[in-house]
């Protein structure tokens, strides 16, 4: 395969992977690093670097839209951002020193754990009960809820702070935005409403993902030939997802979707144990 | 009047990530039309890893190789200004808190945008 063949297939499997993700709410990131390690036989560390740079694409590219939304909220984000971008560090340190088949293991794992968050029902508890740290830290806000705006406080901050590093360090570790872990720690640990937890998130994967991009591109994990139609790809997939979003019925669409993530999860688990990857 | 305006640091904030993703987006298709107008026999081996040349992996470098209008130099430049829309957004957010003088959150900022920098311009 040459060049130009090879940039168009890796930017059409992109495309799809940044469609999905935007139309599930599970981000390109987790799609393409199954679909180039094990369709096209990519060195997982290649294939995490061009996804990191896609998940910060993605991101970036979405805020606009999510801020006129009026559901996110910066204070919340930037206080739980000390925690990803630290983890993050960790996470893309960690990539030098444990084996690839321990990537591709937990890598695997993370897909099985997203296809079951994007299926699980969703329901808000706004029981406010006042929480000192949250109060000192201001982590607080309200939303244009049905009968205007609704207050909401963040609950178990040290919970939720210790999950957020966690998320960075899967981040980090495995060229993800990991929201599927982000929302889990807004939440289920700091009882945010699902609305605010999933505009904050997509916020936050930005910023956490370029804490290790820094890290990737100094150990060459970057590598401009495969980046530039993963990059690219992921971004026309996303944004013209995200146009879709507002006209499709995507519960089918998800559950189809689960399966596939279950399918690449169960994959990247066996072939990283047969030492294939 | 607080609400207001966080939700003004966020406009501005999304404003220029956008103009940031947009720019990046440009330059990388530009220098991905030249990468592959270049190409010329197989492609690229990334089965097996062997890191990218000292070049591209620093801000210094990339800018280097891009000023020389090489291929994968603009493509690195077009990445390393994606990775720095994130950055200039937790830049934006110190000054907006500044702006609203809540000094806790100036720090809490400024701490996230030192992490980033550490990342960014550290050899690892």
């Amino acid at each position: 395969m040459d060049t130009m063949a090879f940039s168009g297939w890796i930017f059409l499997s992109s495309l799809l992977a940044g469609l999905l993700g935007a139309l599930t709410g599970l981000g390109g990131g987790v799609v393409i690093v199954p679909v180039l390690t094990i369709l096209f036989h990519i060195d997982i560390r290649y294939a995490i670097g061009a996804s990191l740079v896609s998940v910060i694409a993605t991101s970036s590219g979405a805020a606009a839209a999510y801020v006129r939304e009026g559901f996110s909220n910066i204070r919340i984000g930037m206080f739980l951002e000390i925690a990803t971008t630290l983890g993050a560090l960790l996470g893309a340190w960690l990539t030098a020193k444990v084996t690839t088949h321990t990537i591709g293991i937990l890598f695997g794992v993370v897909l099985l754990y997203s296809a079951y968050s994007s299926l699980r029902a969703r329901h808000d508890h706004l029981d406010a009960k006042p929480d000192a740290l949250a109060l000192k830290l201001k982590l607080s806000g309200c939303f244009p809820g049905e009968n205007g705006p609704e207050k909401y406080l963040a609950h178990r901050v040290p919970a939720g702070f210790g999950l957020m590093f966690a998320a960075g360090t899967l981040s980090g570790l495995l060229g993800i935005g990991s929201g599927a872990v982000k929302v889990l720690a807004m939440d289920q640990a700091m009882r945010l409403p699902f609305k605010v937890s999933t505009t904050t998130s997509n916020f936050m994967i930005g910023v956490t993902a370029a804490a290790s991009a820094g890290i990737y591109l100094s150990r060459g994990y970057i590598s401009p030939g495969l980046a530039m139609p993963v990059m690219l790809g992921v971004l026309a997939g996303s944004l013209a997802g995200s146009h879709l979003l507002v006209k499709a019925r995507v519960h089918t669409l998800r559950v189809v979707f689960a399966v596939v993530i279950v399918a690449l999860g169960v994959e990247m688990i066996y072939n990283s144990m047969a030492g294939k990857l | 009047m607080k609400a207001w305006d966080d939700l003004r640091i966020e406009i501005y904030v999304a404003r220029m990530l956008r103009t940031g993703v947009f720019l990046a987006a440009i330059v990388v298709l530009a220098g991905g039309v030249l990468y592959v107008a270049q190409s010329h026999g197989p492609r690229n081996d990334y089965t097996h890893f062997h890191g990218e040349p000292q070049a591209l992996r620093s801000p210094s470098g990339i800018a280097h190789r891009a000023w020389a209008l090489d291929a994968r130099g603009l493509i690195q430049l077009g990445l390393l200004i994606l990775i720095a829309t994130p950055v200039a957004r937790v830049g934006m957010c110190v000054a907006g808190f500044w702006f609203e003088k809540d000094h806790l959150y100036v720090i809490v900022s400024a701490i996230v945008l030192a992490i980033l920098l550490y990342s960014l311009f550290f050899d690892h």
